[in-house]
């Protein structure tokens, strides 16, 4: 009884499906913990059951629609009662319900499970962006979609993740309890990751608990699962699970780039430089709303190409990105980006689709917008 | 004006037939032209609806953004929801209640006729006002069908307004029409008509009424809460102020859930009555069945909260609504073994009222073992909010309910219109929506197993080859439906025409008067042994 | 059949009906936190102030973490002095939340406390809290806010670790802060 015919045979089906198979999936993944194997297998448990019942009430039924026709010259019979029979299939799918109940409440009981856990990470849904904080590391950082506006109005070819990737994914260990607190900063979003079986609601003002322990290294995708608004189809999740050893490393190089990102505060910028990374800051950020060629979706979004703000005075300019529009869709940027990447924004902002202001923010500008204020 | 109402009742028998005109149809109390308008009503909502499915379709039919933006993606989502809803669905089934519930009970009208006629007459104009959303600025109501805060209140479009009065001019037209429906049944039976000898399409109403006065005000009420946050500072579902957005959802599933069954128990009335005929043998438990009913509208109260088995309820809660849930699978089986025990040995024959709901059997059912599959807590955290869901109640509401009234409409219209309609046409009907409707909705399954989120205007690849195919099955139930216009077009004018009791196998009054049934029928009461 | 006093009687009493049904609309809010802690719902802790005492179970430590989260728009700065803090149940204790206002307008804001797992709310006590009144700071000003709690003895064993999170939402278009000299 070896094992390696099914191994062999598995890696053929799938250099032979391999892209195709994808796109024909027709069940639930099992997933990559112990929870989501159990509420896999009760899925599958169920679904047989009504497998089971179906075929024996549809094929009664098929088997009368064939037999008992008048076309056939069946008299009908007169029956219309049985007590028996009725107290039968009462009791029956009760008792199949019971059977069904039991493994259900056990993973419900295991979910539930609240022993401690080895990490916390705070779970903040925004629209239309999710952000995470490691508590207690001094990490944080938003997760946007990265799949280019070009690629969503087939101007280009789609990726293998389209619309299931982002600039910085989660990143957990293997093989340790991580428990996500999860909450909203709007409206309610889920956050939902199949191969965790975890799917909780992101409630504004209500912080939600749940939990995973994933056994394979690995990336996972998810998306946001409770209707948000214009882009709840646009907010993936992505989580890398790496081995400890990994994910420590990971973590250091995370803490020392943050490091970093605050001394591009203080360099010398020019105006291309500030204008390259401005498009990208603004592809991911800016661009699902004023859109990539910077005519907005008016009247909702206005454009920016020729706006007053985006060529009137800086200061103005730098004012609406950081502190956003009150009572309007424009969200205040300035805890969510990097000086950096707010300067770069609008310098790019000023720059691009025709507007020619020629000047440049810099982030020291946005440093000082910012410190005047305090 | 009442002056004149009351010298028409007075003048009653030298009165045959219908006003002429337009004012005909504005001002009248009879329960045969209301019920005619509610039909016609409910199937111009149905198309309404249905092209805005088109829309959803479209855009999915492939990855990528092709037809619409996001911002009407939702839109669309919003309006096919409630449109079907509060437009096709409910007001068929009143329209149904109109004509057949007096005729069923040997009743001359409706116990309420002039508030039967205000009733319908709220309707077109809540739907004017839902439907006109769609050209304000800033867009109709994007929230979906459930509109849950503070996506509807802190994040609404500024036509969410509009939208609750157009939702509490529905609820009060449901509210009139369900007394209607509960006075008719229980003060103007025919004498010897008791409760059990009723058909079952007139218990399954008046249990449906009843559903419908417990939930239609708690909508009400909670439309009226969101406009008090909306314009009046409260905070109901604002956090901010003390509130709680889960509130809302709690509020909403306790309407929202009976409201399934109000959609659903009038086609098992409809599909009882119509087994039987063409099985030509009784229906099989006929006690059980109005039990069964009644149970499903007792349990349908208590199990609002397997809506929201993701907010974060505590372990005995969801266990309470798993539980809870997976019993009413008990009253739905019966039901669906009394019907399958009534076809046993019957000798039956396969008209278009049969076809569909032979298929309403079936797909129904398919759609209760969904259903029993999400009511699993644990199963659901992966279930919830995919088009798994969506497939669920697709398979529920499409060929329960829609197949349902479709059954309802063959088997009327001879005692509608007084001809036959063309049952070659009928059977092509419901072989095309049987075959588009599966395809629509089946492969919904896969994807959403798959982990395709419900609600979303673009996907990626993996989904791509099952969303294609649910697309074209769409379009292809949606356009067979138009031969199902053609044909009640083709039937009222003309065919060969009807005797009274054109199914050797129906029984029940209905079929005592005849086709077209005249304008006033049961003016003396019949006896019923 | 009915006479004119009849249909007048019949329509005050669904008048009081309609009456009756508004006040159970706006009563909802109060008899769904009733019922939330009555049976551990959603994590919404009491919005007033505990008044009783407990004597302390050196026998159990409990992890109390603290979060705090802005809503939308808030542009102060908000956050704890300290992650988190391992307490005994029954005793008082406190932690201190710091807000920042940066912009150049008085602002008003409320924190909206929320505890995880649901189950615990119940069985977290504040003592003191700035979520109890809305927070004006001024252009600029800085306060350091301090809530005080207790978490209950009678908390279950198997809970050992408790979130208390706020999410702090801008209530200036509400309430109007009122121009005051700073402290």
């Amino acid at each position: 009884m070896s094992r390696h015919p099914h191994v062999w045979m598995g890696i053929l089906l799938w250099l032979v499906f391999g892209t195709a198979q994808a796109s024909w999936t027709t069940n639930m993944t099992p997933g990559a913990t112990e929870v989501s194997r159990s509420v896999f297998d009760l899925h599958m448990t169920i679904f047989w059951i009504c497998v089971v019942i179906g075929v024996v009430v549809f094929g009664a039924m098929i088997w009368s629609m064939i037999i008992h026709r008048r076309s056939t010259g069946q008299e009908p019979a007169h029956f219309h009662e049985s007590t028996t029979v009725e107290i039968l299939w009462t009791v029956v799918p009760l008792l199949i319900l019971v059977v069904m109940a039991v493994p259900a409440t056990k993973t419900l009981i295991n979910i539930y499970d609240s022993s401690e856990s080895d990490l916390d990470i705070q779970v903040t849904g925004y629209q239309w962006k999710w952000h995470y904080k490691y508590l207690g590391q001094d990490v944080e950082f938003f997760s946007n979609l990265t799949t280019p506006q070009a690629q969503i109005n087939n101007q280009e070819a789609k990726g293998e993740n389209y619309l299931r990737e982002v600039d910085n994914p989660l990143v957990i260990p293997v093989d340790a309890k991580v428990r996500f607190l999860i909450t909203s900063a709007d409206v309610i979003h889920a956050w939902w990751v199949p191969a965790m079986a975890v799917k909780k609601d992101a409630i504004p003002g209500f912080i939600n608990e749940s939990w995973t322990r994933m056994d394979t290294p690995g990336t996972y995708r998810g998306q946001c699962a409770e209707l948000c608004g214009k882009d709840h189809g646009f907010m993936p999740i992505v989580v890398e699970v790496k081995s400890k050893p990994d994910f420590e490393a990971w973590l250091a190089k995370r803490k020392e780039e943050a490091l970093a990102e605050k001394e591009l505060t203080s360099k010398e910028w020019t105006l291309e430089e500030l204008s390259a990374r401005g498009e990208k800051a603004y592809a991911t950020n800016c661009a699902s709303c004023h859109q990539a060629n910077g005519e907005g979706l008016p009247p909702m979004f206005p454009a920016l190409k020729g706006s007053s703000v985006a060529t009137g005075p800086a200061e103005e300019h730098i004012h609406t990105v950081v502190e956003g529009r009150p009572g309007t869709a424009m969200a205040a940027f300035g805890k969510q980006l990097s000086e950096v990447d707010i300067a770069a924004i609008i310098t790019y902002e000023r720059n691009a689709w025709g507007n020619k202001v020629g000047d440049m923010v810099t982030p020291k500008d946005i440093l000082d917008f910012k410190k005047a204020k305090e | 004006m009442s002056a004149v109402i009351d010298h028409g009742h007075a003048g009653h028998d030298h009165h045959h037939g219908p006003a002429k005109g337009l004012m005909r149809w504005v001002l009248t109390t009879n329960h045969k032209d209301i019920g005619t308008m509610y039909l016609w009503f409910s199937f111009a909502m149905f198309l309404l609806g249905g092209s805005f499915a088109m829309v959803i379709r479209a855009e999915l039919f492939q990855p990528g953004l092709q037809i619409v933006q996001p911002e009407f993606f939702n839109q669309m989502t919003t309006m096919h929801g409630l449109v079907m809803v509060f437009g096709a669905v409910m007001p068929a089934f009143v329209g149904l209640a109109n004509w057949m519930i007096p005729l069923m009970v040997g009743a001359p009208d409706m116990a309420l006729p002039r508030m039967n006629n205000f009733s319908f007459w709220l309707l077109p104009a809540a739907f004017t006002l839902l439907v006109s959303t769609l050209f304000m600025e800033g867009g109709g109501p994007n929230f979906g069908w459930t509109f849950y805060a503070p996506l509807s209140t802190t994040y609404a479009p500024a036509s969410v307004t509009f939208f609750i009065f157009a939702i509490h001019l529905m609820g009060f037209s449901s509210i009139m029409g369900a007394i209607n429906v509960i006075a008719t049944i229980l003060n103007l039976r025919a004498p010897g008509m008791t409760l059990m000898k009723m058909p079952l399409f007139v218990w399954t109403w008046l249990i449906t009424a009843f559903l419908l006065i417990a939930v239609m005000p708690v909508l009400a009420g909670v439309v009226t809460m969101m406009l008090m946050d909306i314009h009046f500072g409260t905070s109901f579902f604002s956090a901010a102020g003390g509130g709680d957005p889960v509130l809302f959802q709690h509020v909403f599933w306790f309407f929202g859930h009976p409201e399934v069954y109000i959609m659903i128990l009038p086609a098992f009335g409809a599909v009882s009555s119509i087994i039987p005929t063409f099985a030509r043998k009784p229906l099989f438990g006929y006690t059980s069945m109005v039990y069964a009913t009644a149970s499903i509208a007792l349990l349908s109260f208590l199990v609002w909260a397997h809506h929201m088995f993701t907010v974060g309820i505590p372990l005995t809660g969801e266990l309470f609504f798993m539980y809870a849930t997976m019993l009413i699978a008990v009253p739905t089986g019966v039901k669906v073994f009394n019907w399958a025990s009534t076809m046993w040995q019957g000798s039956m024959t396969f008209e278009a009222p049969m076809l569909f709901s032979v298929a309403f059997v079936i797909l129904f059912t398919i759609g209760g073992f969904s259903g029993l599959m999400l009511a699993i807590a644990p199963a659901d955290f992966q279930y919830h909010d995919t088009y798994f869901v969506v497939a669920h109640f697709h398979y529920v509401l499409v060929p329960g309910a829609i197949f349902g009234i479709f059954a309802s409409a063959y088997y009327w219209l001879p005692k509608w219109t007084g001809h036959m309609y063309d049952e070659t046409l009928a059977k092509l009907h419901f072989w095309m929506s049987f075959i588009g409707m599966n395809m629509a909705f089946f492969p919904m399954h896969f994807v959403g197993l798959a982990g395709m989120p419900r609600r979303i205007p673009d996907y990626n690849m993996m989904f791509a080859n099952f969303n294609m195919i649910s697309s074209i099955g769409a379009f292809a139930f949606g356009a067979t439906q138009l031969l199902f216009l053609f044909i009640v077009i083709k039937c009222i004018r003309g065919g060969k025409p009807a005797p009274a009791k054109p199914w050797d196998g129906a029984d029940g009054l209905e079929w005592t008067v005849p086709s077209p049934a005249p304008y006033h029928t049961f003016s003396t009461p019949p006896e019923v042994k | 059949m009915s006479t004119s006093t009849d249909i007048s009687r019949l329509i005050k009493r669904l008048v009081v009906v309609v009456v009756l049904m508004f006040a159970f609309g706006f009563a909802l809010v109060p008899i769904y936190d009733v019922m939330c802690k009555a049976f551990g719902i959603n994590g919404k802790p009491d919005g007033t102030a505990y008044e009783g005492t407990q004597v302390i179970d050196d026998s159990r430590e409990v992890r109390v973490q603290f979060l705090a989260t802005n809503n939308a728009d808030m542009s102060w700065d908000f956050y704890p002095e300290g992650d988190e803090i391992t307490v005994n149940p029954g005793g008082v204790n406190q932690m201190l939340f710091v807000a920042h206002n940066p912009t150049d307008k008085p602002m008003t804001a409320q924190a909206i406390p929320s505890i995880a797992p649901s189950e615990a709310a119940a069985y977290f006590h504040k003592t003191e809290c700035f979520c109890f009144s809305q927070q004006v700071l001024q252009p600029g000003e800085r306060v350091e806010m301090p809530v005080r709690f207790i978490v209950d003895r009678d908390m279950p064993k198997d809970v050992r670790h408790l979130t208390l999170s706020y999410t702090l939402f801008d209530v200036t278009a509400r309430k109007p802060p009122v121009a005051q000299v700073s402290q």
